[in-house]
């Protein structure tokens, strides 16, 4: 089969559009996910055990099982308790919940890589609890956090195309249907790969730079 | 219906699709086990060239989407006379979006074995390919297990998306009892179960085992 250029500028509107759609399904995830996270966290560091404990198994449990399965899980299960949730609300929904386990692990792995030094300098010099975190431990914790908070922005990204399987009208969807509509599917789902690459690559590229920068202006050397 | 008489009637599906799930697994980690140590030891060469394909294979298969990647083995590799069947497509592409991320644990674990065991690999005179068999991968492997079981797990919850290219795994299973049932709660639910007992009672042990094998080995060398 020939690659057809004509027809591959005839659908680049389409599919600009719909990348678009997937930019704005990531950055909503994220911000989603980015919340749900520091939940995740406070709610195993809270006075109560059990409370700590369930949490804890939730968090292990969703991080098990496939996201695939969770946004069907979500899509179909709401409607049978009389919710209607439209895909986009359930999509954003299952990747908050999703990437926000994983990233209460990041913010975990940030907090304990601040040394507890740092927590008895605090005590020591009679700074306060808000002060503490503020101005000590989440400076320390944020440089140690952001690789890991990348990761998962550029991987919500590369997960969006699910989001295609319950209808979401993002890249993935609009090359199915074009696909369909003109049963040619060399073209579409070749440029949803080069259009996947050309954000990625240098998103990647440009978060390790953001970590260096702030981890320089932390004053702390890499 | 109770619950008790859905899985009475369709855990029988459901367990045959976890079948192919698993089956799905050891294809799929087997290849991209085998990518992972090929392309993590070419990304070591000195050689601009060598280094720089294994470069384009990771960044390629790290950069766009599994779901993207396998939509293209098995819908548009036909148009090249290239036909793969539903299981041979997903497992590949599984294999290769996975050996890519694995490409880059082997090179990290081979780059940590310290330096001067390469030196003194050097000072005996030692051939590269005894170097590495004999010297430089034992010591390797029990730094990359942890990462690369990590790895696993997650390769187990993208076998799902085999799903989409019709290969008749749990995901798929599921969406059709889904679709001829419509008790999304039990057949979801169920899934997600089967998905989390396979995660956390079946893969972990075993890959807490071979890390534990590993690192006695290690302590007896």
């Amino acid at each position: 089969m020939e690659w057809r250029w004509d027809f591959t500028f005839e659908i680049l509107p389409r599919m600009l559009w719909a990348t678009g759609n997937t930019l704005l399904a990531a950055a909503v995830g994220y911000l989603i996910a980015v919340v749900m996270g520091l939940v995740f966290l406070l709610a195993q560091r809270t006075k109560f055990a059990a409370v700590n404990l369930v949490t804890r198994e939730i968090v292990e449990f969703i991080r098990s099982t496939p996201l695939i399965v969770q946004l069907f899980f979500v899509y179909f299960v709401a409607p049978q308790f009389g919710i209607v949730l439209s895909a986009w609300t359930a999509a954003m929904l299952t990747i908050g919940l999703h990437f926000g386990t994983y990233l209460s692990e990041v913010y975990r792995g940030g907090l304990e890589a601040v040394p507890r030094g740092q927590w008895e300098a605090c005590r020591a010099l009679n700074i306060g609890p808000a002060r503490a975190w503020s101005r000590i431990i989440l400076p320390q914790a944020l440089p140690a956090s952001l690789p890991g908070m990348g990761n998962y922005l550029v991987g919500i990204f590369k997960d969006t195309p699910m989001l295609s399987t319950i209808g979401v009208v993002e890249l993935m969807h609009t090359a199915n249907a074009l696909g369909a509509e003109t049963y040619r599917y060399l073209e579409p789902y070749t440029m949803v790969g080069f259009i996947f690459l050309i954000i990625s690559l240098p998103t990647a590229a440009a978060l390790r730079k953001l970590e260096a920068f702030v981890a320089r202006s932390m004053g702390i050397q890499k | 219906m109770s619950y008790f008489e859905f899985l009475a009637e369709y855990f029988p599906k459901l367990a045959g699709g976890a079948w192919v799930t698993v089956l799905q697994l050891i294809c799929s980690a087997l290849l991209a086990a085998a990518l992972s140590v090929f392309f993590g030891i070419l990304r070591l060469s000195r050689s601009r060239v060598v280094n720089g394909i294994a470069l384009v294979y990771i960044e390629f298969f790290r950069g766009t989407s599994l779901l993207v990647q396998l939509f293209w083995i098995y819908y548009v590799l036909p148009l090249f006379g290239f036909t793969l069947s539903s299981f041979e497509a997903g497992f590949v592409a599984l294999g290769l979006n996975f050996g890519a991320y694995g490409a880059e644990i082997v090179r990290g674990a081979i780059q940590s074995v310290p330096k001067a065991q390469w030196e003194a690999t050097i000072a005996l005179n030692m051939s590269p390919a005894l170097r590495m068999r004999r010297i430089i991968l034992p010591q390797a492997f029990p730094i990359l297990i942890p990462p690369a079981a990590n790895l696993t797990v997650e390769l187990l919850k993208a076998t799902a998306l085999v799903a989409f290219i019709t290969v008749l795994d749990l995901m798929f299973v599921a969406k059709q009892i889904n679709a001829t049932t419509w008790l999304s709660v039990q057949t979801f639910g169920t899934a997600l179960i089967i998905y989390y007992v396979l995660a956390r009672f079946a893969l972990t042990p075993f890959l807490r085992w071979l890390e534990f094998l590993a690192a006695r080995k290690m302590g007896r060398a």
